[in-house]
């Protein structure tokens, strides 16, 4: 999707962060990203990359954690992973009463740095 | 040393979104954001539906578009109030982008206003604009495959038109497999099947309209 405005959003937010904290360089970014988000964590690194020389994250590593998208069945309460395809109809007992409890998330988790 | 930030990404839309729903709602307005890949019809299909309703519904209507203001020309010809959003470059509407456009819009006091989103399948799914329904467009013409290939925007919509169905004996495009691909996907979809330009179908997406306007305002009144 557009991933490089995501990471320019997460450098920006950190980058906010760390001056109101007096951190001066930046070890390591780490994002939570949701399956149904569909931003790419392979495009994420990239933008992170191309935009990180020169800044106070040169030297950071990005570090994303993918959540899958759980769903639970309001029927009969059944628990079940969405998988490529996905299905909004219960494995179990077939309603299509779902609630779909994960895989939306898109946010940062955390950073790491240091003042020098 | 580890700060702990958790900071959604995409926060500011859905604060702006937010608001954008309270202010929609407060005055009792349908809003209705209408997506699809390019050339799919969604100005044609909006041409349409508003000159059908142009003597009973008040509408309004945001086009958002890269660059042009073509489909905004086009609309207004229907005699509606119409407002440009040129995204230049960017590849979908945002809930700022709505909120700036709609302060001229509702001193129409718009009963139902069409958002018009930029071409695309992708990027316009993950930005909330404040609406009450999402209506997805696909058209024949652009083979059966899009629901498989593009979850994410159907999943969240709540009415899907799937229009050019003059077209179908020309095609090879299977109208079960889309019924049944979005049944998978989000069982509680609204299917219209339509063509904007015969008009075929277009009477139940009509009445469809209308009902929701009716239960938009019920909705309103229930909150005063």
């Amino acid at each position: 999707m557009h991933e490089l405005a995501l990471m320019q959003s997460v450098l920006q937010t950190v980058e906010m962060d760390a001056a109101q904290r007096h951190i001066n360089r930046i070890s390591k970014v780490k994002l939570v990203i949701g399956q149904l988000t569909m931003a790419l964590p392979d495009s994420l690194v990239f933008a992170f990359e191309a935009l990180k020389p020169g800044t106070i994250f040169a030297e950071a590593n990005l570090v994303i954690e993918e959540r899958q998208a759980l769903c639970q069945c309001q029927s009969c309460q059944q628990e079940y992973k969405l998988d490529d395809f996905f299905q909004f109809i219960c494995p179990t007992c077939g309603s299509s009463d779902i609630q779909v409890q994960g895989g939306k998330e898109l946010y940062i988790d955390y950073y790491e740095g240091e003042s020098l | 040393m580890r700060i702990s930030l958790e900071t959604r990404l995409l926060g500011a839309n859905e604060l702006i979104a937010h608001n954008n729903r309270t202010t929609f709602s407060n005055q009792g307005i349908l809003v209705i954001n209408l997506m699809s890949s390019p050339g799919s019809g969604k100005t044609t299909i909006l041409e349409k539906t508003i000159s059908r309703l142009a003597d009973q519904i008040r509408m309004a209507v945001v086009e958002g578009d890269l660059y042009t203001d073509q489909d905004a020309q086009r609309i207004e010809q229907q005699g509606v109030k119409v407002v440009q959003i040129n995204t230049e470059g960017t590849c979908h509407l945002d809930a700022g982008m709505v909120s700036h456009a709609c302060q001229q819009l509702l001193t129409q006091k718009p009963e139902l206003l069409f958002i018009e989103n930029v071409g695309n399948l992708v990027c316009p799914a993950e930005f909330d604009l404040g609406e009450d329904l999402r209506a997805v467009v696909i058209s024949v013409p652009e083979g059966n495959d899009k629901i498989t290939k593009y979850p994410l925007v159907f999943q969240r919509a709540e009415v899907v038109l799937v229009n050019k169905i003059d077209l179908l004996p020309f095609t090879d495009f299977d109208v079960d497999k889309v019924k049944r691909d979005i049944g998978l996907i989000n069982p509680k979809a609204k299917i219209f099947l339509v063509s904007a330009r015969n008009g075929d179908g277009l009477d139940e997406w009509i009445s469809w309209l209308l009902e929701q306007i009716e239960v938009k305002k019920g909705t309103n009144l229930n909150l005063e």
